[in-house]
């Protein structure tokens, strides 16, 4: 089955569960992790990206959206779902 | 291929601190098969094909914008120049009615504006010319998203001042006629109109386009400003580099989701507007962009130099990245819509002279800029012919959207309100050109050899 592949985007101050807590809703929704890195950048963000596979989500696109922005706002952290098209096209010539 | 944490950052940042989104998707409708000796059917017929076409893209483009995590800030309708398929049906009334007809298709389909309420007069005006001109003071002042547009010379065909010497009356006419002036804030008058231009007020779907397509207009002044902020000490060259590179970027994105778009409604993708295009919002501002560069303020001398740079960075960037660039592409300089252009013109930085100097190097022209009430439209005109010769002899498109306050003076503030912005009044020159003018005729087409 052909994946579909996005990147969560987690970006805001360091603090401790958001892993747990994003990949919490992830593997309750039967959405695969298959690639996690993370950085302190120069600006002093801390970047977190996961790259999913939602083919097998079930729920929708939408819902999952909405399920992180929630996460995000109870951690005081901005979250971005996009899928990975845009970096590519983007990022690589 | 993987993609570093620092470029899916570097995408991030773009959008949720730096005001990147795809500022316009235009669909661009030909309504020449419309056309019905019938009014009412005719009528029918336009509401139905692009209220059905619309409500599919307002649909789609949302999915879109979830899919990618990118706004699309506005989704729009151009339609064939309407002075062209009223041809047979020159009367005032049915003039203002085909104007309701689209405002009504544009409203129930969830477009903010609908483009093409014009005419392509360069060479002469037909009688459905001229009553187009005479109804767009009602036309503007009673529709709430209709767009006009003329294009009244070209490269081939010279400038038709016959037409521009129309225009004065007519905005005075449509600035009296609508609050705050804002019915002019929707006509722009070119040369060297593109006939697949995304944005608006120009937007319209040329007769040599196809019977549909698809153009997206990207934005991203923000974009360019933060990375020119990043590197303060690079010569020109470089600094033309790095904004090449972030330009080509921001373009790939509006070719994703222009293709993407098309194919989702089955029609063919038109051209990605590479234009930097300036919002309200704070920090969306190409006067920034240029201050950024170590200007004080827009309109000191070597402004000229630095749009300039901009500009052909911009273009660069753009082609490198989309076979498919069109429409206007370069770089805005609206006065109402950029808080940068504002402060520089409140600052005593910016005259109307040194911006028509500016706009023989940006993309466009002079741009939502308000003048006082009382300006004599000899003088309307007049701008318009100076901005509009700037573009014949160089070979490129210029345009005007003038704003005439009436009974403000150079000095007041003028807040049109939302995507339009505040207008500080902007002093004219005093002088007239009234008995050049009215000489009327046509300026003859330019010659292209010798061009210095």
């Amino acid at each position: 089955m052909k994946k579909e592949l996005l990147f969560i985007t987690v970006i805001g101050e360091d603090k401790k569960g958001i892993v747990a807590r994003v990949s919490d809703f992830l593997y309750r929704h039967d959405i695969n992790i298959e690639d996690i890195n993370q950085r302190i950048m120069g600006d002093g963000y801390f970047v977190m990206t996961m790259l999913v596979d939602i083919k097998a989500a079930i729920i929708s696109m939408e819902k999952i959206t909405e399920g992180l922005e929630a996460i995000g706002q109870s951690l005081e952290l901005r979250i971005q779902l996009q899928h990975e098209n845009i970096f590519k096209m983007m990022h690589r010539v | 291929m993987t993609i570093s944490v620092e470029e899916v950052y570097e995408t991030a940042s773009m959008i949720l601190y730096q005001n990147l989104d795809i500022r316009t998707t235009t669909l661009g409708i030909n309504l020449k098969d419309c056309i019905d000796s019938d009014f009412g059917k005719f009528r029918e017929k336009v509401y139905d094909k692009i209220y059905s076409n619309a409500v599919k893209m307002v649909a789609h483009a949302k999915t879109l914008e979830m899919k990618y995590g990118i706004p699309i800030a506005n989704k729009r309708v151009s339609v064939t120049p309407v002075s062209l398929i009223m041809e047979s049906h020159c009367e005032k009334n049915k003039f203002i009615e085909m104007a309701r007809t689209l405002d009504k298709a544009a409203a129930d389909a969830g477009i903010d504006f609908i483009g093409g309420f014009g005419a392509l007069v360069q060479k002469g005006l037909t009688r459905s010319d001229r009553m187009l001109v005479e109804v767009l003071p009602d036309v503007l002042s009673r529709t709430d998203r209709v767009c006009s547009f003329l294009n009244v010379g070209s490269n081939v065909a010279g400038l038709n001042l016959d037409a521009v010497n129309l225009l004065g009356g007519m905005l005075k006419l449509t600035a009296a006629k609508s609050k705050n002036a804002i019915g002019c804030a929707k006509f722009v008058v070119f040369v060297n109109a593109p006939e697949d231009n995304p944005f608006m007020a120009g937007a319209f779907h040329g007769v040599g386009e196809g019977d549909i397509a698809l153009n997206i207009g990207i934005s991203g002044p923000g974009v360019v400003k933060t990375v020119v902020a990043q590197n303060r000490e690079c010569d020109l060259t470089q600094l033309s580099e790095v904004i090449k590179r972030t330009v080509f970027k921001i373009t790939r994105a509006g070719e994703l989701i222009g293709r993407e778009l098309a194919a989702a409604l089955d029609i063919p993708f038109g051209i990605v507007d590479i234009s930097l295009a300036s919002t309200t919002a704070a920090g969306d501002s190409v006067a920034n962009v240029i201050e950024a560069f170590g200007i004080e303020h827009i309109g000191a001398h070597g402004s000229t130099l630095a749009v300039a740079l901009l500009m052909d960075a911009v273009k660069k960037g753009g082609a490198m990245a989309s076979g498919n660039v069109g429409g206007l592409s370069g770089t805005f300089i609206p006065v109402s819509e950029d808080e940068g252009m504002i402060d520089a013109v409140q600052a005593g930085a910016l005259s109307l002279d040194k911006l028509e100097a500016l706009t023989s190097v940006c993309s466009v022209g002079l741009d939502m800029f308000a003048i006082p009430g009382d300006t004599p439209e000899e003088t309307i005109n007049a701008i318009i012919a100076d901005e509009l010769a700037i573009g014949i002899i160089n070979n490129k498109t210029t345009a005007v959207r003038v704003i005439p306050v009436p009974g403000k003076k150079a000095g007041d503030l003028v807040a049109f309100g939302g995507l339009l912005g505040t207008a500080p009044v902007m002093a004219v020159n005093r002088f007239s050109a009234k008995n050049f003018l009215k000489r009327g005729g046509r300026l003859p087409a330019p010659v292209t050899s010798m061009r210095n």
